[in-house]
Parts: structure tokens; C-alpha cells; sequence
């Protein structure tokens, strides 16, 4: 295969395992925001963190693959995405220290300042982590000051109005995914009050996307692909409609099919999002010369052909026992044998 | 300071943080592998017990390995940005299949594991704590075959300024990350091993749960008389190759000046970087450094005079680093290879001293294996990629302000959620399988 054809491919795979980790960890942090709604007492507590417990880890290993997969298939993307979004960088990082301790250490001393301290740490790096990721994502499609030197602006120049309601879209359907896994994965009070959540999130979150892409259309650079081929509309038309069925089905209290829709939205959404951007990675405001695309940061020809084998015969064996571990943990949770860690 | 010194501080930092959690986690669970598939054999509550009580000390060390690991990925890319386009098309790909091998196998498993407990079979337990054996293990391989190639670059051709992957055959045969890989995971094998006879001798002395704690200390005896004897043996070997490889980190490892031929071995010795000599040198036993350096009593030394002064490491960084990894070194074969006299004798119990002295040498391999990485981290500089790309060519473009900024902060994160894991290592390793678990009819009920 050719460089080229490769370089294309590794664009999708690396949008194919982004895409992968936001619909994974979508349940995890959103089981993590609504920790504190829905928890009462420590055994609910504990019902909550075995609800994400065997499975968490391994859906942040999708974000470490996507970090790994940039850097081999993409290095320039990757040294010049992490060196420049520095600050941002640094905060995504303490969320995913304290959400990882706070989940798995609350409970491991009974002083209830230290619970309080980790369960709070726990919930708060659960809305950081979708924040810093939307902005991210929203500043990729809207274009940073990469000029000669690199980027050229500050950490606030990051945020701005489309950004962070890029990251309340992130927040929003999390959330949806959250209450939904609690839903399905438990019994008892815990489901109820998740329900509540659901009922409000999911009508959120189907705004935030409407206006999320009238945004996109007006303020982003990543809506010329949509002009130039209007068939690529229904990217982001489907999302719309299928946040909207989420909401239909959560009414409808069917919480599994409600569950597979807030899936398939985030899905559209990135496909919306990296759709939009090919071929470039890093967008420039300042000249499109200066703009990073997957033909010009692209590894060596060699190096993308050995990683692709190793994506093509790993990739589906971590799929599968990953659904296999999912089918271990069938059971529902119940609020009097939850373990928690 | 300038931007790559506090660079090189904060990558030093935090892998050194990383490696204080790592090391055990690649150590203890082979024995608590060793202990589930005991207990899936034997149905033997006792090898249950055991495997719940190391387990949950286990755990708590696992999440701060993930957590420093990440900013391992992270930082990379942050701080050496330059490095990570000149040599991203080499270095990536172990990474992400480092990712993709070993990461997704022992977290999966990991959490199988953990909420498992009393969902799955015994042999399903141990199966799984197998597989969370062999993820740590790939993943020191792959994180040793990118810092190997850092060390003795293979398989790249320069192109595009940059260094392109040629051989990945190349890349993953490199002797100098098995070497590595071996001396790395078997030392880390003493960390674990070491845990457990600390905490073991701590209870043998107050004569608490003694059958329990005396199974454990022989297990973890078996492990570290083997780690003990098998790490000095792979390390003098491999301390060749490094003279072989990197000349002036050889010389610095002695702290040899001079170029000659059937050099002594002094066993007390000072140096002195500036007047480039050795202010002490006495015991000296002729010809011995020569032999340990090349296997040859009259091989030749390349000395630190012979190479320029901008291409030396810091050379009593290097020398009392490896000075104090080689006497470790030894401590842990008289400690383990006394313990094993004991315990033949049957006279583990009453060995009070020892008993003592064991359960404080739990920080030693943690000593030790850091220092040994400084030898070899340290000891390559002035290059990040030896001969190919100097530290100072491989820094990102940043402020001052920003690297105080993110060293300060992870400085500051670290020590709390430092000082919160080993707060609780430490407080459930005090407290005993009894208190720590409690194995019922209808699960693990955790304590507090
Ligand atoms: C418990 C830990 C431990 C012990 C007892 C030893 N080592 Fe070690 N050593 C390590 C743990 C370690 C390490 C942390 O794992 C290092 C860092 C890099 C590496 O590959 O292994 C290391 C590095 C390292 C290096 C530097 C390699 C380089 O620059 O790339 C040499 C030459 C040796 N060792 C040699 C020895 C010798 C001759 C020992 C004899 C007693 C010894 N080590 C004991
Ligand atoms: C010799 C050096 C290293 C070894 C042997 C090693 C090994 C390991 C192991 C065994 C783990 C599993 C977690 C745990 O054990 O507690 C881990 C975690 C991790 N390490 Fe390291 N590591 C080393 C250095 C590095 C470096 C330099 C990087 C970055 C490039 C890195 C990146 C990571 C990451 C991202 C994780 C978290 C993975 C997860 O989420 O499960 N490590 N490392
Ligand atoms: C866990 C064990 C390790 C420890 C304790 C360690 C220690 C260090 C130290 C002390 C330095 C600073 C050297 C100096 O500036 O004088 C350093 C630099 C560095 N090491 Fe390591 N290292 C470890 C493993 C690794 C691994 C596995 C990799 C790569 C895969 C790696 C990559 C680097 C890089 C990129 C630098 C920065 C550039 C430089 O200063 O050379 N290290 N390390």
C-alpha cells in the first residue's frame, strides 16, 4: 500500500479508537457526575462503583491507545497537539489521576473527610474530563494560532463560546450514558433517581447538539468538507435525530434501547467531527501552510504498515474479551451485595 | 533554570514516581498468581486467604501505577516535543502496542479479577490474575524496547530529518533492551518478593497468624533467593555490553580516568569530576576491574580523560548510583541466601534480629532499582538517543513559567495521592488478613 493509503487509514483507525473510548468512558464519567445525586449511603455507594469497577480501567486504556496511536502513526501531531495545548494537557491529566483515585480509594479509610475528599475528587474530575475533552475537540474543528513557531496563543485563547459548548455537549450526553448504565446495570433507589437524571440530561444534551452545529456550520473550519459534499449532511443530521430518539426512548422507559441510542449518537457525533476535519489533523487559523494534515505528519511507510497489522490482529481480540468480560458481570447489582472497592 | 533543565528534573520526577509503583506490581503479581492457582488446585482456604490479603495491598499499588503512568504518555509529548518528531516514527509504535498488547490485558483482567472474587471459578480467578501477570510483563518489554533503542539505537535509517523505522526486526532483537528487560522485570521480582517477606517478618515477630505468615515468607524467600542471585549475574553481563556501547558511561560506572589496560578494581573510592581523578582509591584488587568490565583480567578500558568532556555524563552521579545498586545487590543475596539457611534449619521464628532487619529492607530494592536507573539514564547523557539526538536538541519550545507551573503541580498532586496510597498500604499491611479481609459465605466484605 502506498504511504498515502495508509496515512488514510490511520486517520480512521484514529478516529475509529477515539470514537471508541468517548462511547466507553461516556458511561463511566457519567456514572461518576451523577455519583452524588443518586447515592445515599455507603452501600449505595458502593452499588455505584462496582457498576463501573470492572470496567473503567480498561475503557482508559482506549484513551491511552488513542494518545499511542497518535504518536506512532501521527508524531508530529502528537508533539505538537501535546506540547501546545500544555496547560490543557496538564488539567486533563489531574482529572484522570483523581478520577481514577477517588473512585478506588474513597472507601479505603473511614475518616469521612478522606471519603468526602475522594468522593468529591471522584465527581468533579468526572465533568472535568468531558469539559477538557470537548473543548479540545471543539478548538481541533475550530482551528488553532498555529503559526511558524508552533501554536502562538495562550491557554485561554482555548476557550471561547464554541468551545465550552462543545464541552456542555460532552457533559450532557455523559451524563445520559451514565444514568442510563445505572439504570440498566442495577436495583433498587439508585435506578429511580438515575431516571430522573436521564429524563433531564437527554433533553439537554439534544439541544446543546443543535446548537452545537449551527455553531460548527458558522464558526468552524471544519464545515467546508459539508459544503463541498452535501451528502456528508446526514452525519450530523443523524445525530440530531438520534438524540432525539434517546429522548423518545427514555420516556418510553426503555432504558436498553435508550442506552444503544445515546451510543450510536456519540458515535455520529465524532463521525460528524472527523468527517469534517479530513485530511487535516491540526487545523491553522493563522494560514492554512501551517495546518498539520495526515499526509504531512504522517510516520514512515514502514512504520504505518507494521502498526496496521498490529491494529488489524489486536484490536478485534480486545474487542472480544472485553465483551467477554461484560458478559460476566450480567447479574444486576443489587444495593444489599455490592462490594465497591 | 532554563526550560530543559526543569524538563530533565520533571521527567526525572515522575518517572522515578512511576517506578516506586511499577516494580512491585511486576513482582507481586506472580506471586499472588502463584498463590490463586495454589488455591484453584487445592480448594485450600488458606491459599485464598492469602491471595485476598497480598491481593488488596496488590490493588491499592495498582492505581498510583496507572496514574504515574499516564503522565509518563502524557509528558513525552509535552516536554519533548522535538524528541517526539524526530524519533516519534520509532518510539510511537512500541508505545501504542505496548497499549494495545499489554494495557487493555491487564487492566480487562485486572477488573475481572477484582469484582470477579466470587462471581468465577477458582481456575477462572487464577487464569485472570495470569493474564494481569503477563500484561505488566509485556508492558515492561515494550517500554524497554523504545528506552532500549534510546540507549543503542538499531533498524532506523535517517530520512526526512528524521529517524525512520527500517528493521522492526531490528528493533525488537536490540541486546540492549533484553538486556534490560531481563535486569529490569527480575529485579523488580526482588521488589515484590521483598514486600512480602517485610510484611511477613513483621507479623512472624508479633507471632500473629503465624502458619499464614510463614507460607508467605517462604513463597516470597523462593522468589527472591532466585531474583537475588539472577539479577547481579544478568547485570555483570550486561555492564559489559553497556562498556561495550556507551564508553563513557562505562568509564563512569568505575569512574576510570585513565585508558590502560588490567585496570585495578578499588574497593573504596571517591571521585572527583572536576580535577577529573579520584580522590580516594584504596583496597585495591589489581586486574579485577578490568575482568568485570570486559571478562578479560588485562581487557582494555576506554578512561574518561580519552573522551571529550562535553560527551561525559555527570561521572559522580553515575559512579555512586551504581555503587550503591551493586551493594544492595549483594545485601540481597546474604539476606535472602541467610533466610534460606533459616528456614531449612526451621529457625525462621525465633530469628529475631533478622526478622527485624527484614521487615525494614522493604525500601531497599526501591533504592536500589532507582538508582539503578539513574546509572542508566544519567549515564547516557549529554544524548536522549544515544550518538543520534542530544537532551538539549529534544525539548519543546516552552516558557520557563509553564514547566514550573506543571512540575510544581505534579509535584504537589503526587505527594497527596503519594502519601494516601502508602498511608494505606502500609495500614492494611499492619493489620493483618483478619482485619483487612474477611471472607464470607456471600463475598469479601472489606473493612471500615
Ligand atoms: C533490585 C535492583 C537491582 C540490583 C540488585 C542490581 N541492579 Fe543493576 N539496574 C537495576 C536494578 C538492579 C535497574 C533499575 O533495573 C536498571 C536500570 C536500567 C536497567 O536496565 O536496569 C539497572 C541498571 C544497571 C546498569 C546500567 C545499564 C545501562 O546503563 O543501561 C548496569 C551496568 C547494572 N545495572 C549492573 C548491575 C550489577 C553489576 C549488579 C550487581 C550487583 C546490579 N546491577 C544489581
Ligand atoms: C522501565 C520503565 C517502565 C516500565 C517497566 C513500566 C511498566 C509499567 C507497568 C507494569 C504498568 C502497569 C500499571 C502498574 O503496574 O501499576 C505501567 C503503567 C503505565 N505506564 Fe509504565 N513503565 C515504565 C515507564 C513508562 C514510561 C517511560 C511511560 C511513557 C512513555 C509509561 C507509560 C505508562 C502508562 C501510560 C501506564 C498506564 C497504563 C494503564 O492505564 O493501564 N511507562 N507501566
Ligand atoms: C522507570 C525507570 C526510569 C527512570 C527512573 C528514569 C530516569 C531518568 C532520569 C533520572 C532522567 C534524567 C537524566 C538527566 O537529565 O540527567 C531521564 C531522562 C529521560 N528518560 Fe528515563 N528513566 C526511566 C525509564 C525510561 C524509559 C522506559 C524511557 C523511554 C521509554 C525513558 C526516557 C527518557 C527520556 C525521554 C528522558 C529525557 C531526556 C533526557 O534527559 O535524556 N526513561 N530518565
Amino acid at each position: 500500500m502506498s504511504l498515502d493509503t495508509l496515512a488514510i487509514i490511520w486517520f480512521v483507525l484514529w478516529g475509529v479508537i477515539w470514537t471508541v473510548y468517548f462511547i466507553l468512558d461516556a458511561y463511566s464519567l457519567g456514572t461518576g457526575m451523577i455519583f452524588p445525586l443518586v447515592t445515599k449511603n455507603r452501600k449505595e455507594r458502593n452499588q455505584l462503583q462496582e457498576t463501573i469497577g470492572p470496567f473503567w480501567g480498561g475503557n482508559e486504556v482506549w484513551l491511552v491507545t488513542a494518545g499511542g496511536a497518535t504518536f506512532a502513526a501521527f508524531p508530529a501531531v502528537y508533539a505538537t497537539m501535546f506540547s501546545s495545548l500544555y496547560e490543557a494537557m496538564l488539567l486533563l491529566l489531574f482529572a484522570l489521576f483523581f478520577r481514577g483515585a477517588g473512585l478506588e480509594l474513597m472507601h479505603k479509610d473511614d475518616n469521612p473527610l478522606w471519603q468526602k475528599f475522594f468522593k468529591w475528587a471522584f465527581t468533579i474530575s468526572s465533568y472535568a474530563l468531558p469539559l477538557l475533552l470537548g473543548v479540545a475537540f471543539s478548538n481541533l474543528y475550530y482551528g488553532l494560532l498555529l503559526g511558524e513557531n508552533g501554536y502562538e496563543g495562550s491557554f485561554f485563547k482555548l476557550l471561547h463560546a464554541y468551545s465550552i459548548l462543545g464541552g456542555l455537549v460532552f457533559i450532557a450526553l455523559f451524563m445520559t450514558s451514565g444514568a442510563l448504565w445505572v439504570m440498566i446495570k442495577n436495583t433498587g433507589e439508585v435506578v429511580s433517581r438515575s431516571y430522573k437524571i436521564a429524563k433531564f440530561a437527554a433533553p439537554v444534551a439534544a439541544a446543546a447538539i443543535a446548537m452545537f452545529f449551527v455553531g460548527t456550520m458558522n464558526e468552524s473550519r471544519i464545515a467546508d468538507n459539508f459544503n463541498e459534499y452535501p451528502v456528508l449532511f446526514s452525519a450530523p443530521v443523524a445525530t440530531l435525530l438520534i438524540s432525539l430518539a434517546t429522548i423518545y426512548f427514555i420516556f418510553k422507559n426503555k432504558i436498553k434501547s435508550a442506552f444503544a441510542s445515546v451510543c450510536i449518537t456519540i458515535f455520529a457525533l465524532s463521525a460528524t467531527g472527523f468527517i469534517g476535519m479530513f485530511p487535516n489533523m491540526l487545523i491553522s487559523r493563522i494560514d492554512e501552510a501551517y495546518s498539520l494534515t495526515l499526509y504531512n505528519s504522517s510516520g514512515s511507510q514502514k512504520n504505518l504498515q507494521l502498526m496496521f497489522i498490529v491494529a488489524v490482529i489486536m484490536v478485534p481480540i480486545v474487542i472480544g474479551y472485553q465483551i467477554w468480560s461484560y458478559t460476566l458481570f450480567k447479574k444486576k447489582i443489587t444495593t444489599d451485595e455490592a462490594k465497591g472497592y | 533554570m532554563d526550560a530543559l533543565m526543569l524538563s530533565r528534573i520533571q521527567f526525572a520526577v515522575t518517572v522515578g514516581f512511576h517506578f516506586i509503583f511499577v516494580p512491585l506490581t511486576i513482582g507481586l503479581v506472580i506471586l499472588l498468581a502463584v498463590m490463586e492457582t495454589k488455591y484453584a488446585r487445592t480448594l485450600n482456604p488458606l491459599y485464598r486467604r492469602m491471595a485476598d490479603f497480598w491481593g488488596k495491598l496488590f490493588a491499592i499499588n495498582f492505581v498510583l501505577g496507572i496514574i504515574t503512568g499516564l503522565t509518563m504518555e502524557f509528558q513525552i509529548g509535552m516536554n519533548w516535543s522535538e524528541y517526539s518528531k524526530y524519533m516519534g516514527d520509532i518510539f510511537g509504535s512500541p508505545l501504542a502496542i505496548e497499549a494495545l498488547v499489554a494495557f487493555f490485558l491487564e487492566s480487562t483482567f485486572m477488573g475481572i479479577w477484582l469484582f470477579g472474587r466470587d462471581k468465577i471459578s477458582p481456575k477462572l480467578r487464577a487464569f485472570s490474575i495470569w493474564m494481569v501477570a503477563l500484561g505488566t510483563n509485556i508492558s515492561a518489554l515494550w517500554i524497554i524496547t523504545a528506552n532500549g533503542f534510546m540507549q543503542n539505537p538499531v533498524g532506523y535509517v535517517i530520512r526526512n530529518n528524521r529517524a525512520e523505522l527500517e528493521s522492526f526486526t531490528a528493533l525488537v532483537t536490540n541486546p540492549y533492551a533484553w538486556y534490560m528487560f531481563f535486569h529490569t522485570v527480575i529485579s523488580a521480582y526482588i521488589c515484590g518478593a521483598f514486600f512480602v517477606l517485610a510484611i511477613s517478618a513483621y507479623h512472624i515477630l508479633r507471632k500473629n497468624e503465624l502458619e499464614f505468615f510463614k507460607k508467605s515468607f517462604k513463597y516470597a524467600l523462593v522468589m527472591a533467593l532466585f531474583a537475588s542471585l539472577a539479577t547481579p549475574a544478568i547485570g555483570h553481563q550486561y555492564g559489559t555490553y553497556v562498556v561495550e556501547k556507551q564508553p563513557a558511561k562505562g568509564a563512569a560506572l568505575e569512574a576510570v580516568w585513565e585508558t590502560g589496560k588490567g585496570q585495578p578494581f578499588h574497593l573504596i573510592q571517591i571521585p572527583d569530576g572536576e580535577n577529573e581523578k579520584n580522590s580516594v582509591e584504596a583496597i585495591s584488587i589489581p586486574k579485577l576491574g578490568s575482568f568485570l568490565f570486559t571478562n578479560d583480567p588485562n581487557g582494555k578500558i576506554t578512561g574518561l580523560k580519552d573522551i571529550p568532556k562535553d560527551e561525559r555524563p555527570n561521572v559522580p552521579l553515575v559512579f555512586w548510583s551504581f555503587r550503591i545498586m551493586v551493594a544492595l545487590g549483594m545485601f540481597f543475596i546474604f539476606a535472602t541466601a541467610y533466610g534460606a539457611y533459616l528456614q531449612v534449619k526451621n529457625k525462621l521464628v525465633d530469628a529475631k534480629r533478622y526478622l527485624k532487619i527484614m521487615s525494614y529492607s522493604v525500601v531497599l530494592p526501591y533504592i536500589a532499582i532507582n538508582a539503578g536507573w539513574v546509572v542508566a539514564e544519567a549515564g547516557r547523557q549529554p544524548w536522549t538517543v544515544y550518538g543520534l539526538m542530544k537532551t538539549a536538541d529534544a525539548v519543546s519550545p516552552l516558557a520557563t513559567s509553564q514547566i514550573v507551573f506543571s512540575l510544581g503541580s505534579l509535584v504537589f498532586f503526587y505527594l497527596i495521592l503519594g502519601f494516601a496510597d502508602i498511608y494505606l498500604l502500609i495500614k492494611y499491611a499492619r493489620k493483618g488478613p483478619a482485619q483487612a479481609i474477611n471472607v464470607q459465605k456471600g463475598g469479601v466484605k472489606h473493612v471500615s
